[in-house]
């Protein structure tokens, strides 16, 4: 049993982004200047009040976890739910993250959106993301986490259309939220069936029904934990951009390139991995629902590496990058690792938010430029950039001792050896590994190394990016370096159950290190060394080249299978339905009352005496009605 | 003298004490008036305030008693029912004097006339609330109506206005002679005409025809003066004609007191007839809400379509009764309460966009508005949007008990006729919102005299509307204790 202790330090952690954002949202226009202050500074007060909260907790014996309730919440019939904050080592774990790594890159952003005329509105949407990120880690029910689901979900889309003027721009942010409503449909029937079947939504509620009733209940000969645990699996596939949801995710770099650090690499798109690890126990009653996990994360992970190597803009490599790594989160929640699968979500926030500021400081340098094919031999004018995605590349690749070597090999080791190891998974993760270290070592290659391809212009006003923008990336390349020995499996099998895992033998090591520097000597040698070498290949490889640049065509496919024929469904929908029978109804009874009421105001006369008389018509009617009725 | 009979006198005059109250001021008003020379004419406003205020003190004290509610051989009923309706009343009658004080100014109404005259007509709503006696309904509807005609002509250079005022008159006559031909047929058929003497009376004996025609002419005259159809036609002539204070004063304190004796008669009078007035009160209630609320659609005066509006509003009251259950009953007067205010606040915001000679009471006259007055045009959606019935205004939370009351009682058909109606009017109360936000014009000027008074009252009506709205559990205990004292 958890040991809960009553606080009211919870709160403050996501007040101070809220106030950020009411702050921004009324006073950022008028004051022009105090968005700068206000936007970055209210994350480091939200950050400072999560260590404290931290503190506490931490001074509790362990199985302790901080409840603060604000207010009764939801009261109907039996189903109780208060807003209230949850805190135990997971959602601390989460809380630090989104607080740390949130705060760093506000600080960069202020750098990056300097020359920007709307950074009030900026911070506004920022301020508000981490406001609905918190509730969604600190939540200490489902229908709060959901609040906050659907909070990020709303700030994803305002940011990735954050230049709206762009009509791309819209179109990315739309089918962000779009792709995001099948998943958050289907977390919501999940939501309900919960309610229905076990009648309570709160961790604790929830612990204690996975040794009640809920276990053999059914649906329709389906078993209910099995629906909910897969209708949740979807949801994350939405949030967290698995397949077959991740088709949003590539395209929603349109938004600004700090948003795709804060909220597409490093927090929101880990909103699937928290929940499903938060839920394990759940996930634990529904035989087939974790390989359901597992398969979804192993297929993901192997799947967008592929495409991430053929890619050419820089920021779509690492989309795709943050697909595959997000993937082998859930291989890991799928083998019954969540500790391990939370620990690769530490270190990825630390190295791929990292790339992705770098990306970041590389197109400031370049005016804007994101195509691969017209950098190289950056590294001389951009040397911190440089040295700082030097290291987020060797981390995210595995190379010992940088953090994603720890990190990714407890993940992939558990896949051989773990509480629901399967070989062919942990295959799946070596050859993905491969492939990581390979299109990382192609990014750098093509980027900071050859002979250069930038146009005279761009190479004139090539400039490394202000301190403001380069102390963050200097802070998380440290943190990419050393993340691999913080202790975050332990800390969250506090909360998850602890598994023993044995060490992996100096063979499975070493298989991964060959793999992590393989993939980047490979690289070198194709792009330094011999640079006309991959356009041989990919004209050998032919048609499966172009497949897999046009990324296996699967937007064409979904255009085909599901957008057209729902458009078709629509149109028909608003032109056989909506116009003749339902504006028919409406219309029709809308012209029937004012011809009416037209009609009527001709009977008012205005005289007294046909009043007079329709007076007496009905007292007598009233009078007949009585006597003879 | 012995000490009992000092008691009863004493109880007598302790439950007329509201209306004896309200009687004096209206005395005091007048010789006020005479000391007065020109201008300063807000005092008498601020006399008829105060001693409208004390009247709802004694009102409020006696309704939280416990003191034998029978006075003057129980012709009067000062109980919790009465004493409801007294507040209301009294409340209406202080929020239209708050209206009016500029009103009269700057239209150069004789002001102590006019004091005098709302007071004294409020006076005879009062009667009318407590009256347990047919003749003393009917001497009391005459009381309140005398002084109601003729400040529906104060506007004595106005053509409209003394049509308003003459038209008011002769039918309002032609009405109390059905009402006064129905009381006689009661006293015939049963001796009495006090409520529960004839209520036993008809218990007794097998059901005479002369019962059911008094029934149907009481029914007329009150029909008549809560704007039934098809006793209504004079409503919409009325009151565009009056001046509008007097309209507002007409459609809210004029139509409660006329409920709060209906109801009594019907209640307490007829239970043994229920099943006979329950069925033609419901068509009555679907007509008048139907026609009420269709013609209010090709309005294009607000000031008309309000008047419409106040018919198809008679008819929602009027389920109330017809669910003829405790439910019913409390949600009838939840309902009158709440249209007080938000009624009053309409009309005082469309008095506060125009002047003299500058009426700005067409629907045209509103355009852009919302943008000129952004604080006048907020208050006016909000009233609009309660008497459309849209939550979380106070409009709303009164349509739904009376419709889930009449729905308890069985008519679901008739709760159906009245969702129907309600998504009509949404139409043309939503019509001047339109005009107000998006329409483009300048009909009303952005400068406006300042009105404290008128804007205190506007502000008064605000409070009213959101607070019933938003808190509406203890106010409907209220209503509910106060229908439970009907006997």
């Amino acid at each position: 049993m958890v040991n809960v202790v009553a606080t009211d330090a919870l709160r403050w952690i996501v007040l101070f982004p809220a106030l950020g954002f009411l702050w921004n949202l009324f006073l950022g226009r008028r004051l022009p200047g105090s968005a700068k202050l206000v936007g970055p500074g209210v994350l480091l007060a939200a950050f400072v009040a999560a260590v404290f909260a931290v503190l506490e907790l931490h001074a509790l014996p362990e199985h302790s976890a901080l409840q603060d309730v604000m207010f009764p919440w939801v009261h109907v019939g039996t189903l109780k739910v208060d807003a209230a904050f949850w805190l135990d080592p997971l959602s601390a774990v989460m809380v630090l993250v989104v607080t740390g790594v949130g705060f760093l890159i506000h600080l960069y952003s202020l750098g990056y959106m300097a020359h920007d005329p709307d950074v009030p509105r900026y911070f506004t949407y920022l301020n508000l993301f981490v406001t609905a990120m918190l509730i969604l880690v600190l939540a200490d029910n489902l229908l709060l986490l959901f609040v906050g689901w659907e909070g990020v979900g709303l700030c994803s889309y305002l940011l990735v259309g954050f230049w709206w003027t762009k009509d791309e721009n819209c179109t990315a942010g739309k089918k962000a939220m779009l792709a995001n409503r099948v998943g958050d449909a289907c977390f919501l029937v999940g939501l309900f069936l919960l309610i229905q079947f076990a009648g309570t939504l709160d961790w604790t509620g929830l612990a204690q029904q996975q040794v009640d009733g809920l276990r053999t209940a059914t649906l329709g000969g389906w078993s209910v934990p099995l629906l909910v645990c897969l209708l949740l699996l979807i949801g994350a596939t939405g949030k967290s951009a698995q397949i077959p949801l991740y088709v949003w995710l590539p395209d929603a770099m349109a938004g600004p390139t700090p948003v795709s650090a804060l909220i597409h690499a490093a927090t929101m798109v880990t909103a699937g991995v928290y929940l499903t690890s938060r839920l394990h126990g759940l996930y634990a009653l529904a035989p087939g629902a974790l390989e359901a996990v597992a398969v979804v994360g192993a297929v993901t992970a192997l799947f967008a590496a592929t495409i991430a190597v053929a890619q050419t803009d820089i920021k779509k490599v690492l989309a795709y990058s943050t697909i595959s790594q997000l993937g082998y989160m859930f291989l890991g929640v799928g083998v019954g690792l969540p500790g391990a699968a939370i620990f690769h979500l530490v270190t990825h926030a630390f190295f791929k938010g990292l790339l992705f500021l770098c990306a970041g400081s590389v197109m400031h340098a370049m005016g804007g430029e994101q195509d691969m094919r017209r950098m190289g031999g950056l590294w001389r004018k951009i040397p911190i950039t440089f040295a700082t995605m030097a290291v987020g590349t060797l981390a995210i690749a595995g190379v010992p001792p940088l953090s994603g070597f720890w990190s990714k090999d407890e993940i992939i080791w558990g896949a051989f050896a773990g509480p629901r190891a399967h070989p062919l998974l942990g295959v799946v993760g070596y050859v993905a590994a491969g492939l990581t270290a390979f299109y990382m070592g192609r990014l750098m290659c093509l980027t900071f190394f050859g002979s250069s391809r930038v146009d005279h212009h761009t190479e004139e006003h090539l400039h490394e990016s202000p301190p403001v923008m380069t102390i963050p990336l200097i802070v998380l390349a440290v943190l990419a370096a050393v993340g691999g020995w913080l202790p975050v499996p332990a800390v969250v099998e506090q909360v998850t159950g602890a598994v023993h895992l044995e060490h992996a033998p100096l063979a499975a090591l070493a298989v991964a290190v060959t793999l992590a520097v393989g993939g980047l000597v490979l690289a070198w040698g194709l792009y330094v060394t011999n640079p006309a070498l991959p356009d041989r290949i990919a004209a050998a490889l032919g048609g499966f080249y172009r497949l897999v640049r046009d990324k296996y065509r699967i937007d064409e496919l979904y255009d085909r299978i599901i957008y057209r024929p729902v458009l078709a469904m629509a149109d028909a929908a608003a032109w056989v339905v909506d116009r003749t029978l339902i504006d028919g109804i409406v219309n029709g009874v809308g012209t029937f009352v004012v011809s009416t009421s037209g009609a009527w105001r001709r009977v008012q006369t205005g005289n007294v005496q046909h009043y007079a008389l329709s007076f007496l018509a009905g007292a007598l009617a009233l009078a007949t009605y009585y006597l003879v009725g | 003298m012995t000490a009992l009979d000092v008691a009863a006198f004493a109880a007598n005059w302790q439950a007329a004490l509201p209306a004896i109250a309200v009687v004096l001021t209206a005395f005091a008003v007048m010789i006020v008036d005479l000391l007065l020379r020109d201008g300063g004419r807000g005092v008498l406003a601020g006399v008829g305030i105060l001693g409208l205020g004390a009247a709802v003190a004694v009102a409020v004290s006696a309704w939280a008693g416990d003191g034998d509610p029978s006075a003057f051989q129980d012709m009067l009923r000062a109980d919790r029912y009465g004493l409801f309706f007294t507040i209301v009343i009294c409340v209406s009658a202080a929020l239209t004097l708050l209206m009016s004080v500029e009103f009269v100014r700057e239209w150069m109404l004789p002001a102590g006339d006019f004091y005098t005259l709302v007071l004294l007509s409020t006076a005879g709503m009062i009667f009318l609330a407590l009256a347990n006696d047919l003749i003393v309904v009917f001497v009391a509807l005459e009381t309140m109506s005398v002084g109601v005609y003729v400040l529906s002509g104060l506007l004595r250079g106005d053509l409209r206005s003394n049509e308003a005022s003459m038209k008011y008159f002769l039918l309002g006559a032609f009405a109390s002679g059905f009402l006064l031909y129905g009381v006689a047929f009661f006293y015939g058929a049963t001796g009495s005409t006090q409520l529960d003497v004839i209520a036993e009376a008809i218990a007794r004996r097998p059901l005479e025809p002369f019962v059911l025609l008094g029934m149907a002419f009481v029914l007329v005259g009150f029909g008549f003066k809560v704007a039934l159809i098809p006793f209504q036609a004079w409503t919409p002539d009325v009151y565009e004609g009056a001046p509008t204070v007097v309209t507002a004063f007409m459609a809210v304190a004029v139509k409660a007191a006329a409920f709060a004796a209906f109801a009594r008669v019907f209640l307490v009078g007829l239970p043994e007839l229920a099943t006979h007035w329950t069925g033609l009160l419901s068509v009555l209630a679907a007509l008048t809400m139907t026609v009420g609320n269709v013609v209010a659609v090709s309005q294009r005066s607000v000031k008309r379509m309000l008047a419409y509006s106040s018919i198809a509003h008679a008819g929602y009251a009027l389920l109330g009764l017809v669910a003829d259950s405790p439910p019913g009953g409390a949600a009838l007067l939840y309902y009158l309460m709440v249209y007080v205010f938000m009624n009053v606040g309409a009309f005082g915001v469309l008095i506060a966009l125009g002047r003299r000679g500058e009426p700005n009471d067409r629907l045209d006259d509103l355009a852009g508005v919302g943008f000129r007055h952004p604080l006048l045009a907020f208050c006016m959606t909000v009233f609009l949007l309660s008497l459309a019935g849209v939550p979380p205004m106070a409009g709303f939370i009164g349509k739904f008990y009376l419709f889930s009351a009449v729905i308890d009682a069985g008519h679901t058909g008739l709760a159906l006729i009245a969702v129907v109606n309600s998504a009509i009017s949404v139409y043309y109360y939503l019509g001047p919102i339109v005009q107000m936000y998006l329409g483009e014009g300048a009909g009303v000027a952005a400068a406006l005299p300042a009105r404290p008074w008128l804007l205190a009252c506007i502000a008064m009506a605000l409070v009213g509307t959101l607070f019933l709205g938003i808190f509406p559990a203890g106010p409907m205990q209220l209503a509910a204790a106060s229908f439970g004292s009907l006997r």
